[in-house]
């Protein structure tokens, strides 16, 4: 009995420190992140970036972060309250719970489930509650604006993401997300897989709403979007919410697309170094794609936007699926 | 045994949202607790450019919003039936395959169909 | 296990506490966030009996897409609500006679329900499901083969509430003028563009 509890105990224990080290690496990570935009961005423009606060303004995203947290929360008078606190808590609290599926190594997973990518496609659905939630109880025009074409946005372009998932499945044969990284994908599948690759790297910009999807936010028409009656923590989250999604969103592409922690191109040699190494270089790889697109992309107009959601990549992307079933079938590689 | 097996898996998943919550409920509860709040009705009031806010904001919208979501609505549910699909194709064969096949042509009549009748337009 | 039995306790709770917040919220909106919350317990209760693939689905079609169309047309319909709450009382005895039959043919079903010998076996030990392919792909093994027809079926349904929803909200505005992608890229420069020599002096004539 005694055996029972301590297995049990060590069991709790090591979960909660797993826990505890993912929402920690997620936002270390994500302070970075906005570092690192501040940064390349800079390097793009010909500017420094930030400077000042410590060296190479390292502890500018702490500063940040102090100085949010420090200001006055802003709950306008019109607004429902609670509904206006809890959309940013919902919408970041899902960017953490995603992470629970997310292998960083062989074994390295918090919760190996069998259906770890539907885990993933249902909670990244969910992320709409937290924008129509926010632009709803704001009772702003600008917000309820921004919150509709935000949504509207999300949920087209889950459709085409959803389908290159499909296509992925097809070549791994499971659900699993360890599977998935360790299915064998010879050159030929993974040419075949390439054109969803550049549709899944498209599609997860105007998922996470970035530049050159960037308009919920556009600030020359709806000022914030969903976002402007928010201030301080609240905002914050909001913030945080979005570079996690990014980070996320970018793992899930490094695990569908580019074998996760295995080392690159399969050489042998470099597998001594530890997975989740690689697992990080090509999650950065990804993220720098996220920040050269705004650097470099004007903004789509909405119209623009919703043609190359509905018109280009669902077509495509329904197409390349009965393409990948139907080489696999005929060459008898499937899984 | 084998279902608490499986179900452990799943037990990580509900202590993350646990903490989740608590770690964003934490954030915004201490936020307002240690900032200085400074109420005034100017502050309180909803943006707008800077004259006051008529009426309500939660007006009525364009219905193509909502003709989006339903129409994400279907292809949401077409790709819930890809998923078993895709994974066990390798079981169930050309039959399986021409069966998929058949449904998916159904639908893209439907595509076809909003697509001709400008239901995919914005302006 | 005890901790599955207090989970599927806490889920079963939020399911009916929600679930009648649903029917008594004041505001219509409330009342959607809070069906999104019992759709969510109910996807998490399928979890506990082992449907990992039904309780995922549920959530990703339900709570991602049917409850964003319910959220945008409470949004969208702007009634006011406290009026129409007014006359509401009249429609009980209504209200009471459609539950009573809806009651009554729940225990019809009920008593005549014909169950396989392998059903009720399998219903006391989903264990026992669960051992070998997951249950997602059990459920493609039997869908798309065996049970072909119905799933064609499902297709048409949804073929039909797709033209449904062109023909009901479709609407074309006149007078609004639309990019076409296919013009401006077949739009040449020596079609609309002209050089001239102009003389010092002259001006362009």
């Amino acid at each position: 009995m005694m055996d029972l509890w301590q297995s049990y105990g060590i069991w709790t224990a090591w979960t909660f420190l797993y826990i505890g080290l993912i929402v920690g690496g997620v936002l270390i990570s994500v302070a970075y992140l906005t570092y690192a935009e501040r940064k390349v961005m800079g390097a793009m423009q010909r500017r420094q970036g930030p400077m000042t606060v410590g060296p190479f303004g390292l502890l500018q995203p702490i500063a940040d972060g102090l100085k949010l947290f420090s200001k006055e929360t802003i709950i306008p008078t019109q607004s429902s309250r609670v509904v206006f606190l809890l959309a940013p808590m919902l919408l970041f609290a899902l960017s953490l719970v995603a992470w629970a599926v997310i292998p960083f190594d062989k074994g390295w997973v918090l919760a190996n489930i069998n259906v770890g990518i539907l885990y993933l496609f249902a909670v990244s659905s969910m992320g709409v509650y937290g924008v129509i939630m926010a632009g709803w109880a704001s009772n702003s025009r600008y917000a309820f604006l921004g919150a509709l074409r935000s949504a509207s946005q999300m949920v087209s372009y889950e459709v085409s993401m959803g389908l290159i998932i499909v296509c992925v499945l097809l070549c791994a044969g499971s659900l699993n997300l360890q599977e998935i990284v360790l299915a064998p994908r010879p050159l030929w599948m993974q040419a075949l897989l390439f054109p969803m690759f550049v549709v899944f790297l498209i599609s997860i910009l105007a998922e996470t709403n970035r530049a050159p999807f960037d308009l919920p936010e556009g600030e020359s028409e709806i000022t914030g979007g969903f976002m402007v009656e928010y201030s301080a923590m609240a905002f914050a989250l909001f913030f945080l919410g979005e570079y996690a999604n990014m980070i996320l969103m970018s793992a899930i592409t490094t695990i569908l697309f580019l074998g996760g922690w295995l080392p690159p191109f399969g050489i042998l040699a470099l597998a001594a170094v530890p997975g989740i190494v690689w697992f990080g270089l090509k999650t950065a790889l990804i993220l720098f794609v996220f920040l050269w697109a705004r650097a470099t992309l004007p903004r789509f107009r909405y119209d623009q936007l919703m043609r190359l959601g509905w018109k280009v990549f669902l077509p495509f992307t329904l197409l390349w699926v009965i393409v990948v079933s139907g080489t696999l079938l005929a060459l008898g590689a499937l899984p | 045994m084998a279902a608490a097996d499986f179900l452990i898996n799943y037990l990580p998943i509900l202590l993350f949202m646990g903490i989740a919550c608590a770690v964003s409920g934490a954030a915004v509860i201490g936020s307002l607790l240690v900032a200085k709040q400074n109420p005034d009705p100017e502050k309180l009031s909803a943006y707008e450019c800077g004259f006051e806010p008529f009426g309500d904001a939660r007006s009525k919208f364009d219905v193509r919003f909502y003709l989006v979501t339903l129409l994400f609505i279907i292809f949401d549910l077409e790709i819930a039936f890809l998923f078993p699909w895709a994974i066990s194709l390798g079981d169930i064969g050309l039959f399986g395959f021409f069966s998929m096949m058949i449904f998916l042509a159904v639908l893209t009549v439907g595509f076809i169909y909003e697509w001709k009748k400008g239901a995919l337009e914005w302006e | 296990m005890i901790v599955q039995a207090l989970a599927f306790y806490l889920f079963a709770g939020v399911l009916l506490a929600s679930a009648l917040m649903v029917i008594t919220a004041r505001n219509p909106v409330h009342s959607v966030l809070f069906l999104i919350l019992s759709f969510f317990s109910a996807a998490a209760l399928f979890v506990l009996l082992g449907a990992e693939f039904v309780g995922l689905i549920l959530v990703i079609v339900y709570v991602g897409a049917v409850a964003v169309l319910f959220l945008f047309v409470v949004m969208m319909l702007d009634i006011d609500f406290a009026h129409l709450r007014k006359g509401a009382m009249q429609y009980v005895p209504v209200g009471i006679a459609v539950a009573a039959v809806l009651l009554g043919e729940l225990g019809m079903l009920y008593l005549s329900w014909n169950a396989a010998p392998d059903a009720l076996l399998n219903r006391g030990a989903p264990g026992a499901l669960l051992a070998g392919p997951t249950n997602t792909e059990r459920l493609g093994q039997l869908l798309y083969t065996h049970y072909a027809f119905p799933f064609q079926v499902a297709g048409l349904i949804l073929l039909a509430a797709m033209i449904g929803a062109i023909v009901l909200t479709h609407r074309t505005r006149p007078g609004v003028r639309r990019q076409s992608v296919a013009t401006q890229h077949a739009r040449q420069a020596r079609d609309v563009l002209e050089i001239r020599k102009v003389e010092t002096g002259k001006g362009a004539v």
